[in-house]
């Protein structure tokens, strides 16, 4: 019948008298075991997904099955040296060939047999090496593709993500002090830009500095050709950054403030605070203790959510400012139907997301007395 | 009815909501209007038509407002014809068979550069014998310039630039040069004034007979100015609205109902529903949105509509699903519901009748903000080269703008025209929500 109460286990703490097996340690252990169950599956599931819709259920493998058919004759047919074989030598030796590129790409296995394998591997992290991609040094290893691209989409994001989030966060404590002041109306007033993506910015930062005032970089990374000089290599960089970066740090700054000092107005008319305050106790006092302490679980969950997140990089900001990031690189990998890079790009940021949300439990515990892990404030 | 009238006066209270919502209603106008004008098909057709349809607008020519900023007057395009009485066509008959077809256009050139080029077409009816054309250039300085004798064939094009022989006899390679400034100072200037096109055609039979088309490129073109592929943007501008608009409308829909049907159903039913929209939320948030939907793009089609649909489907069961899922928790629990019971409504009925319209007030807020971020996701997918093929759309005129390296070649129109408009409507629509937002949620009201 629907009228039971209904909650999900987690959610689901009646009051029963304490033994040790609803001690705090048991209970601990086994929201831990089910949570981590859950969490691998969820993991798997996913991955297992990307891998389907990244060979679109095999079909990836028919495309691929063709270009290497076309390619092999072509480059067979167009080779001097093979002109002096018979017709049926020659079919045989492009025979031959196909068949080895295909078993070199794994191409001879069925698919549902190789999908089990990329999600084998995939999970214990073995990210293989891809079918088409190369990284700048050369190799094919997916491994060595990622993280030679990790470093400037971690300064990209990096730079960009921090400076947005802690210029938010203390802005928007600053103004909830003097709500209603005309900066606090004006940052309401700015709040809908927010609602246009980086690169949109991206393109009239172009426009106005790199196009007509021409003081700043159009796009890329350094210099071209790179300073020999590590000073003048770096400071190449940074010129490089500002534009994107800003992008990013514009296209959302004044929702963000706007969001924060919204969610710390709804905290400081509190009654605690409102009897801190009422106590006499400095402002300063007051917001950290009084306000920042209780909105701590929420600030730490943003800051972690976003570290994650800063993994992923900005494909298309990437693509407009052509920086040489991981989110370039995944569009990139796309394009050529390379599965192996998209899964790998994937796993690693489902992993970081599954940690993530694991470890939050336990620090909403650690900061928040209020929260005990596993008594059902799983959010 | 109180409520109501309550609400409105809130509403005016937002100086912002009624300023975005008067962008909206514009930006419908438009759609509408762009709709009613310009059919599916024909929008298509002068999108991807070719050169056929395109061969009257000059290359990358800036909007004709162009001139308004600038001190230095471009030349600006036009195109006439002797069908539509555009230049004045004279018959005179000669003899039996033999007449003469006189065909004149004068313009007055003011401005301070030269254009890009001059075409003429020619049509003609004839049985066996072909007409004969010979032209003429008068310019405000009294020069006479021979430019061509030819014979007219049923089709016949005529590009003043490209004619070698007129390079010759002008003895420059440059003939808008030769044929619009000085020539006796070098790089000069073009003359203001009146010039004169000549045509006299000879047709040797009675039946036939000559028609001409006279287009002129200059730099600035129209209200939009064109593309590299002489494409007038006007169509994207206009045909791109009811697209963005139907692309960001019909996914906030989609994506707010179909969320808070699924949260209202799984908390509703509970157990292994619940259970199970709660595990597919959390999958999907494993799932990298934007790289699926390139995937889905490069793999298998690149229609609009299909992205739509990919769109809404990931964006579901994402986190606002938890936050419905919380507040049905309570309702769930309330006495109107339990009354329901009672009288033993099903449970399809409480959910519709009865759960879900209690969240509407903070439905609609939801919807009008998430709308913006669609519309910029469809424009995001065309500056990738993920755009529909065969629409106009403002992402795949800034995704052409930008490959063609516009802003390097200083063709800032060409970018501009599309980002702002698509920036106004994003502002639109989030200063409705944002407004609807603070009114819908007292909690906010204050602060």
């Amino acid at each position: 019948m629907a009228t039971e109460p209904l909650a999900a286990p987690a959610l689901s703490s009646p009051v029963v008298k304490k033994t040790f097996a609803n001690s705090t340690f048991m209970r601990m252990v086994r929201y831990t075991a089910v949570r981590l169950f859950t969490m691998a599956i969820t993991v798997t599931i996913g991955v297992y997904l990307t891998i389907m819709i990244a060979n679109m259920g095999g079909y990836v493998d028919t495309i691929m099955r063709n270009e290497i058919r076309d390619n092999t004759t072509q480059s067979m047919l167009a080779n001097p040296s093979f002109r002096n074989l018979a017709p049926d030598e020659l079919k045989k030796l492009i025979q031959q060939k196909i068949a080895s590129e295909e078993q070199r790409l794994g191409l001879n296995q069925p698919f549902a047999i190789r999908s089990i394998n990329y999600l084998r591997n995939s999970l214990v992290l073995n990210l293989g090496r891809s079918l088409n991609m190369t990284s700048d040094n050369g190799s094919k290893e997916v491994r060595l593709i990622l993280l030679e691209r990790l470093p400037a989409t971690l300064l990209l994001t990096g730079s960009s993500e921090l400076i947005l989030f802690f210029a938010s966060v203390f802005i928007a404590l600053s103004l909830s002090r003097r709500y209603g002041s005309w900066l606090d109306k004006l940052t309401i007033a700015f709040s809908p830009t927010s609602a246009a993506p980086p690169w949109f910015y991206g393109i009239f930062f172009i426009l106005i500095f790199a196009a007509v005032l021409k003081v700043l970089p159009f796009g890329g990374l350094v210099d071209s050709p790179p300073p020999n000089n590590k000073i003048d290599y770096g400071l190449s960089v940074l010129k490089h950054l500002i534009l994107p970066a800003s992008a990013v740090i514009i296209s959302s700054i004044f929702l963000s403030i706007y969001n924060w000092r919204t969610f710390f107005l709804i905290y400081s008319s509190e009654d605690y605070v409102e009897m801190a305050k009422a106590k006499g106790l400095p402002p300063r006092d007051v917001e950290r203790r009084y306000i920042l302490r209780p909105t701590l679980p929420t600030i730490i969950t943003n800051f972690a959510l976003l570290v994650i997140t800063l993994w992923t990089g900005f494909t298309i900001t990437e693509t407009v400012f052509l920086w040489p990031g991981l989110g370039i690189t995944l569009f990139r990998a796309i394009g050529l139907y390379d599965t192996p890079v998209i899964v790998g790009s994937t796993i690693i940021y489902a992993y970081l997301l599954a940690f993530t949300v694991f470890l939050l439990d336990f620090v909403y515990a650690l900061v928040d007395p209020r929260v005990k892990v596993g008594s059902g404030s799983s959010q | 009815m109180n409520a109501l009238k309550n609400s409105i006066r809130d509403f005016l209270r937002y100086p912002s909501a009624l300023f975005g919502l008067a962008i909206i209603f514009i930006l419908l106008g438009i759609a509408v209007y762009a709709l009613a004008t310009i059919p599916y098909s024909e929008a298509v057709r002068l999108w991807r038509g070719g050169e056929d349809v395109w061969y009257q607008n000059p290359k990358y020519a800036a909007p004709l407002w162009y001139n308004f900023f600038s001190s230095k007057k471009e030349p600006v395009s036009f195109s006439v014809n002797t069908t539509d009485h555009g230049m004045t066509k004279t018959v005179t008959s000669n003899s039996k068979d033999i007449s003469t077809v006189d065909i004149t256009y004068s313009f007055d050139y003011k401005y301070d550069t030269l254009p890009q080029e001059m075409s003429l077409y020619f049509t003609s009816t004839y049985k066996d014998k072909l007409p004969f054309v010979s032209i003429v250039w008068l310019t405000p300085d009294g020069r006479k310039i021979k430019i061509a004798n030819t014979v007219a064939d049923h089709k016949l094009t005529y590009r003043f630039s490209q004619d070698l022989k007129l390079q010759k006899s002008l003895r420059s390679e440059n003939v808008m040069q030769a044929l619009f400034s000085d020539p006796k100072v070098k790089d000069s200037p073009p003359i203001k004034g009146e010039y004169q096109l000549l045509i006299t055609g000879t047709t040797f039979e009675a039946a036939s007979d000559l028609d001409a088309q006279f287009v002129f490129h200059g730099d600035l073109f129209g209200l939009a100015g064109t593309d590299k592929y002489r494409r007038d943007l006007m169509l994207p501008l206009l045909y791109g609205t009811p697209i963005a608009l139907a692309f960001g409308l019909l996914a906030a829909l989609g994506t707010a109902l179909l969320t808070m049907v699924i949260a209202a159903i799984g908390t509703w039913y509970g157990g292994w529903v619940d259970e199970l929209i709660q595990r597919i939320t959390e999958v999907n948030l494993v799932l990298p949105f934007l790289a699926i939907l390139i995937m889905v793009g490069t793999f298998y089609s690149r229609s609009i509509w299909l992205m739509l649909g990919v769109t809404i489907l990931l964006s579901i069961f994402s986190g606002q699903i938890k936050t419905y899922r919380a507040i049905f928790l309570q309702s769930k629990e309330s006495s109107y519901i339990e009354a329901a019971r009672a009288y033993g409504a099903s449970s399809s009925r409480i959910i519709f009748t009865y759960l879900i319209p209690r969240m509407v007030p903070l439905l609609i807020p939801a919807l009008v903000s998430s709308v913006p971020s669609f519309v910029f996701l469809e424009a995001s997918l065309a500056v990738l080269g993920l755009g529909d093929p065969v629409l106009p759309t403002w992402g795949k005129v800034i995704d052409d703008a930008f490959s063609d390296g516009a802003l390097y070649q200083g063709r800032y129109y060409w970018v501009l025209e599309p980002a702002i408009l698509l920036m106004v409507t994003g502002l639109g629509f989030a200063m409705l929500g944002f407004a609807l937002d603070r009114i819908f949620n007292p909690r906010l009201r204050d602060v």
